[in-house]
């Protein structure tokens, strides 16, 4: 367990050196700062993903799902669509962002709870149903919004692509005063809990008469995965099956269930791959948006690996 | 899949008149929505509005009905084919296949005749499709959701790796125009090929009964004395050609291939051979409809049919998730 950790350590550091150096040229005052920012970004939105994922896969006890395949950050993104369409652009962009992500996040957190409060209280007996109708819900709130999108003014419509077309390398910085907070306070909710997530991995049954309350856990939990994936879609839009590839990879390296070491691994590996990657991709290779294609390509693979591997036990 | 009982009352004149009627009031619908003002009789005399209607709406409302027609026989195809009531172009990689095909002779044949790539790209969806039901055929029979959630996802990654080739050739527009199906740029002389998917579609009528005995299994098919291979190949080979075909003219309509049987097999039973012209009906209807919606909800200004489709496919779809029982699947 040390010995892994120390290598992730290590691969972290390395991930991060290469992103802060390769292809620097010119005044450092500059590039501390500017490749600073995106640097926090990226690891804010690295650990917000982490955490939630493995968070919603304990929750729902299993470790196929995420809160991305389920629907979450498209969601957000047709929540954002409705904002505008209902207020217009000039309102919008009027409101101080500080308060519209507010009003996101609230909103948000009423539709998650209710939808996947739910699904999750009636699919633990139906796993690929509650997969299906999850990837299904994606798909409609993807439409709604391109619906959305379509019906409003193409003056209004910049202002939304302005605050829509966010990626893993066109980080809205706007928000990181922002998310920082946020994502931390999270991140030490969850961390303080984790001996509580680790009674509630064991089922309903037996969480509730080990004496946990367990709907009000349930409860912490889910809102602590919607401020999570909130912050992180509004930092770099949808992510599709990155958290999977994440939880897959943690789980797969550190062979335990205990939520401690898990959490912290699954962020190490995550900042890994989100800035590794980057650095990579950006400035090595220079190809671009493309990592996030690349992220949806392996993490669909690792999801289907799951699938048939669950069927075959 | 179990099949539905036929309903005990006898309806079987109504359900074809009350959609012909449907389909006739559409048809009309169509024709006379637009930005200039003309009437459904003017396809009968001369001058301006007889050649809007002849060039611009007659082809559109022709390629509508093509489409939804031709895609939702071919979901009846495959859904016989593999037992299974959740398979469509759509949820088995066959459209991502198709425009991977396609992408394919963009880049490396730029020069290449409309024959020749519609080849390419229904070879391509062919061997997709056929790619999937082999890795299909080893999940467990008692998880029937599990094969459309694999198909969506492995369509995801064949998309994934043509979207990664668009980015890097900047072709990325020709990609978001062969997966949303849009109506608008349908004019005479442009829509043509649609006939010939509404022949393979119309092939599949003939082929009907031998789907659904290749659906019982292939030890089954050979003690009918049903050459299992050939039939899979012959209705696979229509799924692919329907499939590029429509990508081709018009761009992809997820989702019209499950809707529209599963609707019809509620109602009417699985009789394929008698509800496969209700499924080709209904197909028309409804994607006419979601066209004529995009027309008219923000007139003059145009919404996809692909949009609106997609938005009433997947609500549908979630409820047949819902309302279905577990065991039948």
């Amino acid at each position: 367990m040390v010995r892994t950790f120390c290598i992730l350590g290590l691969c972290t550091v390395l991930s991060i050196t290469a992103f802060m150096v390769l292809g620097a040229r010119g005044n450092w005052d500059f590039i501390l700062v500017f490749r600073g920012t995106k640097l926090l970004a990226l690891v804010i939105v690295a650990t917000a993903i982490a955490v939630a994922t493995i968070l919603f896969q304990t929750l729902t006890s299993n470790r196929i799902l995420t809160p991305s395949i389920m629907g979450f950050d498209a969601l957000y993104v047709l929540f954002q669509t409705a904002l505008i369409f209902t207020l217009g652009g000039f309102g919008f962009s009027s409101l101080a962002p500080e308060l519209k992500f507010a009003l996101e996040l609230c909103l948000l957190s009423a539709a998650s709870l209710m939808l996947f409060g739910s699904l999750i209280g009636q699919g633990m007996h139906d796993l690929f149903r509650m997969l299906l109708v999850g990837v299904v819900f994606g798909v409609l709130f993807q439409s709604l919004t391109v619906l959305l999108q379509r019906m409003i003014d193409p003056n209004e419509f910049s202002v939304l692509q302005g605050s829509l077309f966010a990626s893993f390398n066109k980080v809205d910085t706007t928000l990181i005063a922002l998310a920082t907070p946020l994502v931390l306070a999270c991140c030490a909710l969850a961390w303080h809990k984790r001996n509580v997530w680790d009674v509630m991995a064991l089922g309903r049954e037996q969480a509730i008469s080990l004496g946990l309350n367990y709907k009000r856990e349930l409860l912490i939990g889910l809102a602590l995965v919607t401020a999570l994936i909130a912050t992180s879609t509004a930092l770099v839009g949808p992510v599709a099956f990155f958290g999977l590839l994440v939880s897959a990879i943690s789980y797969e390296v550190t062979k335990t269930h205990h939520h401690g070491p898990i959490f912290l691994s699954s962020i190490l590996i995550s900042i890994i791959v989100l800035v590794g990657g980057q650095a990579i991709f950006e400035r090595a290779l220079g190809l671009g948006a493309t990592l996030s294609i690349v992220v949806e390509f392996l993490g669909g693979l690792v999801f289907l690996f799951l699938i048939l591997r669950r069927v075959r036990v | 899949m179990r099949p539905h009982p036929a309903p005990l009352h006898r309806t079987s004149a109504l359900w074809p008149i009350v959609l012909s009627v449907l389909l006739t009031g559409l048809i009309v619908g169509s024709l006379v929505t637009g930005a200039a003002n003309v009437s459904a009789l003017d396809l009968f005399r001369r001058g301006e509005s007889g050649d809007i209607l002849l060039v611009s709406r007659l082809p559109r409302t022709l390629a509508t009905i093509l489409t939804g027609a031709s895609l939702a026989v071919a979901g009846v195809i495959m859904q016989t084919l593999v037992r299974n009531r959740f398979v469509e172009p759509a949820t088995t990689g066959t459209g991502q296949c198709a425009s991977l095909g396609l992408l394919a002779t963009l880049i490396l044949v730029p020069g290449a005749p409309l024959l020749a790539k519609m080849a390419i790209s229904s070879a391509a969806a062919f061997a997709g499709t056929a790619i999937f039901l082999v890795l299909v055929r080893r999940l467990p029979p008692t998880q029937p959701l599990l094969v459309p959630l694999t198909g969506i996802v492995y369509g995801g990654i064949v998309g994934s790796i043509s979207i990664f080739i668009a980015y890097e050739n900047d072709l990325l527009q020709n990609i978001s125009v062969w997966m949303n199906g849009e109506f608008s740029g349908v004019l005479q002389g442009r829509y043509e090929l649609l006939w010939a998917s509404g022949a393979a579609a119309l092939a599949a009528y003939f082929y009907a009964d031998q789907f659904t005995v290749a659906g019982f299994g292939k030890d089954t098919a050979h003690g009918l004395g049903l050459s299992y291979r050939s039939v899979m190949i012959a209705g696979l080979g229509i799924v692919a050609l329907i499939t590029s075909f429509t990508i081709l003219t018009v761009g992809m309509l997820p989702f019209v291939g499950l809707v529209v049987p599963n609707i019809i097999s509620r109602f009417r039973g699985d009789n394929t051979k008698e509800t496969l012209p209700l499924v080709a009906i209904l197909g028309g209807i409804l994607v006419l409809a979601s066209d004529l919606i995009g027309r008219l909800i923000r007139y003059p200004y145009e919404i996809p049919a692909g949009t609106i489709f997609g938005v009433l496919g997947t609500v549908v779809f979630l409820w047949l998730l819902f309302a279905r029982p577990t065991r039948r699947g």
